[in-house]
């Protein structure tokens, strides 16, 4: 509970999407602007799930029994999850929709943006968001004076914290391009394994503090999607190796060029 | 309606000094800030009351450049996200200062018993109904108080004193710039324990001050100019969410935001008379109290003859203008054609405006949603939820192509997002955060 812990979860929560912004972002307006609205989407997601969990937490007569109120709350998160994907692809119709009418107006090409860049965005949005409501309050708390799991909890709380939800802001990004690349080719078994998946890390951590049981298993999901995205966009392991010996080809592609 | 937007200095524009129009103290009263054509050096006018001021929600402005029709689109969508980028940035910068304020000085959450006199009823926390009265009645007085300045703004507009207008302004300016920086400063210095000097506060207080009516009356860099807009807005923004009761800020916002969609909507609404009558006369609305985002530099005009050169002038930006709602300029507001040749090296970079009441009222909420409360999830869905709506509004910019108000759809969709994470998601995610759930 210093400025040590502040910083340093902070930085591991939020550096990786932080340099993603700043290096990939930052300079495009369009991309600014398509990332706010990706974090807003997820946001109206969770509101919407929020007042489902509450009503039914409500209509249930509140929290008085622990096992019905974690029942409660393990139903409000496989609900929130779904309801996670439908908003994303909301987005992705409403992106769909944007790019004809702005393509169909202007002469030339449409905007320079592809829809996969747009996927990239909009997955790092609903990342970004969803990173940022879980962490800013522990980092905020972090700052302030107190002990770690004096009653008896776990003490790697913030790093634990900390690290998934990097992990979480890396996966949103993965499952946005995997779920519009899916929902462009309209295979439909993509998308249900996008939901699957995000099930699957929900559930997992429903196993905290176990953490052993929930950060790795995190973590290697997290890796699998990295490559799944990676060849989804366009990747391949030809244009890995011209990347790594550096020829200049013509040829020479980039995930975000596209 | 097409609003004209047009700087009479912008044709100095050749220096990097940007002449604004007039001083931009937000007046307490609303909404318009008029522009008066520079030839007679007036400037809104802005009615001091009290020296609250609070400047009237404005109207974005976007400024067009004439083209040949089917250019037009393209070059409104062209423009379009980076515009929305170059207001997406002071209003952010905006709401930090005011967050960072409210988090660390506590004095701007203190409840004194003071209020201001456009609030005269007193919040009595025991009784709910008694509550939800009186914020309603403070709401009733603070909005009449608003029209009420406007129409007398309208009425001075049009039997044209200038004079007048632009004295109000300078005196509201006069008390933004010196008293309520000097309070802002003292009231840092005692959070953090800074021992300061008299001389040296005086020093201090007195350069920021003339600096700042200098660069906002007059002429000044463009960027100090917005520097000092912003430190304005975040200044008055911290004024509001001092002195207005709890639950009288929040219908105070959401009738504000109904009030600018009437005033700049309706064909009777005194805002929407201003933009005509300005246009009858052909003078430039609202140059003051207007947060410009660009410099428009003219460059080698072929044909200087006078309406088209007015009209150039006219999508010059110079000063900031306080107009309520958003504007995109009318080309033809004039009648005449412009001449826009392809070999003249006339450069433009066609900015956006936005007025600083509207500043104000985001700060406002967002500095509320982060008043109340440790929690910090409030505060970045509200400023999520203004970003979108500002994103939204100058989208219905873009494709109306006419004054609109600014202030509606993020203020309602602030609104709804305060109150529903304040309450709704707010025990979700700590529920969730307790037991180390992740969504």
């Amino acid at each position: 509970m210093t400025l040590a812990v502040f910083f340093g979860c902070a930085f591991i929560a939020f550096g990786p999407a932080f340099a993603l912004f700043v290096f990939t972002i930052v300079k495009d307006p369009l991309r600014i602007i398509i990332l706010i609205a990706g974090a807003f989407f997820w946001l109206l997601s969770l509101l919407l799930s929020s007042l489902v969990w509450f009503i039914a937490v409500k209509a249930s007569n509140g929290a008085q029994d622990p096992t019905l109120h974690r029942g409660l709350l393990i139903f409000g998160v496989f609900f929130s999850v779904l309801l996670q994907e439908v908003f994303r692809f909301a987005y992705y119709r409403l992106l769909r929709k944007a790019n004809e009418g702005l393509a169909a107006i202007s002469d030339e090409d449409g905007l320079d943006i592809s829809v996969r860049q747009m996927a990239y965005v909009a997955g790092l949005g609903f990342g970004i968001m969803s990173g940022a409501f879980s962490m800013i309050n522990i980092l905020s708390d972090s700052l302030g004076p107190g002990t770690v799991g004096i009653f008896g909890d776990s003490q790697y709380y913030f790093i634990t914290a900390a690290l998934m939800t990097l992990a979480l802001t890396l996966l949103h990004t993965f499952w946005g391009v995997v779920f519009f690349e899916g929902c462009e080719k309209s295979r439909w078994w993509v998308i249900a394994a996008v939901v699957a998946l995000h099930l699957l890390v929900a559930g997992l951590s429903l196993l905290n503090p176990l953490y052993e049981g929930s950060l790795p298993p995190v973590y290697g999901i997290m890796l699998l999607m990295a490559v799944w995205a990676f060849f989804s966009s366009g990747g391949s392991l030809h244009n890995l190796s011209a990347l790594c010996t550096r020829k200049t080809q013509p040829y020479t592609r980039y995930i975000m060029n596209e | 309606m097409n609003s004209s937007d047009s700087e009479e200095d912008s044709y100095n524009e050749r220096s990097a000094l940007v002449q604004s129009e007039s001083p931009t103290t937000p007046s307490y009263n609303q909404d318009h800030d008029m522009s008066l054509p520079e030839e007679t050096d007036t400037k809104r006018r802005r009615p001091v009351s009290s020296g609250l001021d609070e400047p009237v929600p404005v109207v974005v402005e976007r400024e067009r450049v004439a083209t040949p029709d089917g250019e037009e689109e393209e070059l409104t969508l062209k423009y379009g996200a980076k515009h929305v980028i170059m207001l997406f940035i002071p209003v952010t910068l905006c709401m930090v200062v005011v967050v960072a304020t409210i988090k660390s000085v506590s004095f701007y959450t203190e409840k004194s018993g003071q209020r201001l006199i456009y609030t005269p009823f007193e919040e009595d926390p025991n009784s709910v109904g008694q509550r939800l009265l009186n914020s309603f009645l403070n709401m009733i007085v603070m909005i009449s108080v608003i029209v009420f300045m406007t129409i007398i703004l309208v009425v001075l507009y049009k039997y044209r004193c200038y004079k007048f207008i632009q004295g109000w302004l300078i005196l509201s300016s006069l008390m933004l710039l010196f008293w309520f920086s000097f309070m802002y400063l003292g009231e840092v210095f005692k959070t953090y324990n800074v021992a300061m000097d008299y001389p040296t506060l005086v020093m201090i207080i007195w350069n920021f001050g003339v600096v700042g009516m200098i660069c906002i009356h007059w002429k000044g860099p463009l960027r100090l100019q917005q520097a000092y807009l912003i430190v304005i807005s975040a200044l008055m923004a911290l004024i509001f969410i001092k002195y207005l009761p709890e639950w009288s800020a929040w219908v105070i916002l959401g009738a504000i935001s109904i009030y600018d969609l009437i005033a700049v909507l309706c064909p009777k609404g005194p805002l929407r008379m201003l933009v005509e009558t300005a246009q009858e006369r052909n003078e430039p609305i609202f140059p003051a109290l207007i947060y410009s985002s660009a410099m428009v530099w003219m460059v080698g005009m072929a044909d200087v003859s006078n309406p088209d050169s007015a009209n150039e002038r006219q999508r010059g930006e110079g000063g900031a203008r306080a107009q309520e709602g958003v504007e995109s300029e009318d080309d033809v507001v004039q009648g005449g054609s412009r001449r826009y040749s392809a070999e003249e090296d006339l450069e433009e970079d066609r900015g956006i405006k936005l007025g600083l009441g509207d500043f104000i009222f985001y700060s406002v909420l967002v500095g509320k949603a982060a008043a109340t409360g440790e929690d910090w999830n409030t505060t970045l869905a509200c400023f999520v939820a203004i970003l979108i709506g500002l994103c939204l509004t100058l989208l219905l910019l873009a494709i109306f192509k006419k004054a609109l108000p600014a202030l509606p759809i993020s203020i309602t969709f602030g609104l709804v997002f305060y109150f529903s994470t304040d309450n709704l998601v707010r025990p979700f995610m700590d529920s969730l955060a307790a037991h180390q759930y992740y969504i």
